[in-house]
């Protein structure tokens, strides 16, 4: 059993449920404190309901990656060349 | 081999900051001219600005994280792959919910109302299933990666340069209209003239390409998704209330359309309201007709073309860990997909009541303004309407959604031109055995290149007053031979080399002559000699195309001499073994898991939706 660790940033739901948060703050904000501008809207507070909408949906993404964590093996097989098609071969890292 | 690494990455910092610095400076340049802000389209403020800044801090964050970090993108990829078979299905559909689908689709709607959903229930589903259940095992199991490997596995060089050619062009013309389509964004919330907000445009590209990287470019696409979506939902559903719900927007339509004088050629209501047989669409006066377009034209032949053949999206299916998983795929994308056309086409049709420009534009005027600057236009839909009903912050989201969409979507289509062009053209036919370092900056020179001449293909797009028209029109030419020629050669091992490029090239050429004879698809080009226009012309153009080739393939392939079957295996259905295409524990799984069920119960739903519109 290879060595394993978390994917933690880089774990898709957090990218999208953290990105999703903020904007749903930023809107919030304005649904409260900016011009509802409701002669566009049709009355409705569109920037309150969306940005509410938005920080459940991206808090909800970030809880589903807290509760179920993505594991990642230490070592991972590259991926091999087309040969028909060849792609630059990928440098090794220097580890900086 | 340190050392080279380490002078590559100072390289890279430098030109990135050269471009960055460019783009600064063309920016403040470029303000004084910007100032007199109430003449554009869109009125944004300090916040709106606030929101597309923090997206695209999050996209190049995160590209530059992970370049620095030890496990790299390897963890993208890898969490990617472990997660929830929906999510893979989102990437798969976002992947293709670009920038042309959302601007094309609204100037649809606008223009032919409820008949666009032709472009998913018919033009997307059935061959998003088809590829899902008959191609996938098949590629899965003949490690077949790309269609030009493909294409130099099959039938050798001359089809293989016919297609990488013509694959490279048409990538350069689609960059075209993602180009146009992010420019006239500029133009709308700046004001400046179409060319200059082209070039920063392309600017702006060139350096999210070079800053970001390949792991930025994956991110972005995924979290556009979900952008679009929070920001063409409060639109959507703005937009109903406004009209007075689905009801209110059928009258509407009725009226405008009883009140345009008859020479606007406003569609009647009843065909702007019914998906079938969609006469408005097509541009057939005889309804059996359209309905045989719509089916074979744009059901079989560019649907499925573009399905089986668009690898940028297989790729992402092929990522899974299992034959079964990598078939499943596009078939849970098809869930989401169906829903598409209720976020992208209804605001067109809103738009088409609501905003008094498009009103005035569908009634036979021609009202000043646009986000070209040159007359209002149905692709502007989307961007009047989100004028006329987002207040500033949502107003923002939408924007940041759409230039997100474009330049993921020109960004692909520059990234595939450049590989194709370093490696299966320059590489393969021009300067054989050089070094990687070599090859890596043909394909730099290729980037700045092709985002060059994008500024000129733009221009071509910026012609046409709906890009699907373009659009539509370029699938026709490009992938509907290829998908020809691609599914004969796959399942008829006797075809043969020559029939290959012979096949593709009567089928494009036959396609061209198609666009050349019939009514303005090109532009000034076109002769107008057979009575269509449009998406009509579109779809005969490239059912020609498929015919053409599949009839000179047959003839060729009877007078020349086929592959033995010893090179055909993995490449030919008949020559591959059928355990390299079938997954051992498909069967254990429960139904909602397995692919064919799957399958018939989005097939079940695209009927049903069909007969309620």
């Amino acid at each position: 059993m290879a060595e394993t660790h978390k994917a933690g940033a880089f774990d898709i739901r957090n990218v999208i449920g953290g990105l999703l948060a903020i904007y749903g703050v930023i809107l919030t904000l304005m649904g409260l404190f900016g011009d509802t501008e409701t002669e566009k809207t049709g009355g409705v507070n569109a920037n309150l309901w969306a940005g509410l909408a938005l920080l459940v949906v991206g808090l909800g993404f970030i809880a589903w990656a807290r509760i179920r964590p993505i594991v990642v093996p230490e070592h991972v097989e590259p991926v091999s060349d087309d040969p028909t098609r060849p792609a630059p071969r990928k440098k090794p890292r220097s580890g900086h | 081999m340190t050392g080279g690494a380490g002078t590559g990455t100072v390289l890279d910092v430098e030109r990135v900051v050269g471009v960055v610095a460019a783009g600064a400076q063309s920016l403040v340049e470029g303000l004084p001219s910007a100032l007199p802000a109430a003449d554009t389209l869109i009125q944004a403020n300090a916040v709106d600005y606030l929101i597309l800044a923090v997206y695209f801090a999050f996209v190049l964050g995160i590209g530059l994280l992970a370049r620095r970090s030890v496990s790299d993108s390897v963890d993208f990829f890898l969490s990617g792959r472990s997660l929830p078979a929906w999510v893979t299905g989102l990437a798969f559909i976002s992947a293709n919910l670009g920038a042309v689908e959302i601007m094309g689709m609204s100037a649809n709607g606008a223009q032919f109302g409820i008949p666009t959903v032709h472009y998913f229930w018919v033009g997307a589903i059935p061959a998003m299933l088809f590829l899902g259940v008959v191609m996938m095992p098949f590629y899965y199991g003949s490690k077949v990666r790309s269609v030009p490997e493909f294409m130099f596995r099959r039938f050798g060089t001359g089809a293989h340069l016919v297609n990488a050619i013509s694959f490279a062009v048409a990538q350069l013309l689609i960059a075209g209209v993602n180009l146009y389509l992010l420019g006239s964004i500029v133009h709308a919330l700046l004001g400046w003239p179409l060319w200059v907000a082209l070039i920063i445009a392309a600017i702006i590209v060139l350096s999210y390409i070079t800053l970001g990287g390949l792991s930025a470019a994956i991110y972005n696409e995924v979290l556009q998704f979900f952008v679009i979506v929070a920001s063409l939902l409060p639109l959507v559903l703005l937009g109903l209330r406004k009209v007075g719900g689905y009801d209110g927007l059928k009258a509407k339509l009725t009226q405008v359309a009883e009140t345009a004088p008859a020479s606007a050629g406003v569609p009647p209501a009843s065909q702007q309201l019914e998906s079938w047989p969609g006469n408005a669409l097509t541009g057939f006066d005889n309804g059996f007709l359209s309905v045989v377009g719509i089916v074979f034209g744009l059901g079989f032949v560019l649907s499925f073309g573009y399905w089986t053949t668009n690898f940028v999206e297989v790729q992402r299916a092929m990522a899974s860990e299992s034959i079964s998983a990598a078939r499943k795929t596009p078939v849970i994308g098809a869930f989401p997909k169906m829903f598409v056309p209720f976020l992208t086409i209804f605001p067109g049709m809103l738009a088409a009541v609501l905003v008094k420009e498009i009103v005035e534009l569908k009634q036979g005027g021609s009202p000043a303004g646009g986000a070209s600057g040159e007359g209002v236009k149905y692709n502007d839909s989307l961007l009047y309407l989100m004028r006329d009903l987002l207040p500033n912050g949502l107003l923002g989201l939408a924007i940041t959604g759409l230039l997100a969409a474009f330049m993921a979507g020109m960004a692909a289509n520059i990234s595939a031109f450049n590989t194709v062009f370093s490696y299966d053209l320059w590489e393969r036919y021009i300067r054989k055995d050089r070094s990687d370092d070599y090859y890596l900056r043909i394909g730099r020179l290729a980037t700045v290149g092709a985002t060059f001449i994008a500024i000129f293909t733009a221009l071509v797009a910026s012609g046409f007053g709906n890009v699907m028209d373009y659009l539509q029109t370029l699938f026709g030419f490009f992938n509907a031979p290829l998908f020809a020629t691609f599914i004969l050669g796959m399942f008829w091992k006797r075809m043969t080399p020559t029939a290959g490029w012979a096949g593709l090239v009567s089928g494009t050429l036959s396609a061209i002559v198609v666009a050349v004879l019939s009514e303005g698809t090109l532009g000034g080009l076109s002769l107008g000699v057979i009575p269509l226009s449009g998406q009509g012309a579109a779809f005969v153009a490239a059912s020609t195309a498929f015919v053409v080739d599949i009839l000179v393939s047959v003839g060729v392939t009877m007078v020349t001499e086929p592959k033995p079957a010893s090179e055909l295996v993995g490449l030919v259905y008949s020559e591959t073994p059928r355990e390299q295409r079938t997954d051992p524990n498909e069967e254990t799984y429960p139904w909602y898991r397995r692919t064919v069920p799957l399958a018939g119960l989005a097939l079940g739903m695209v009927v049903v939706l069909n007969v309620l519109f």
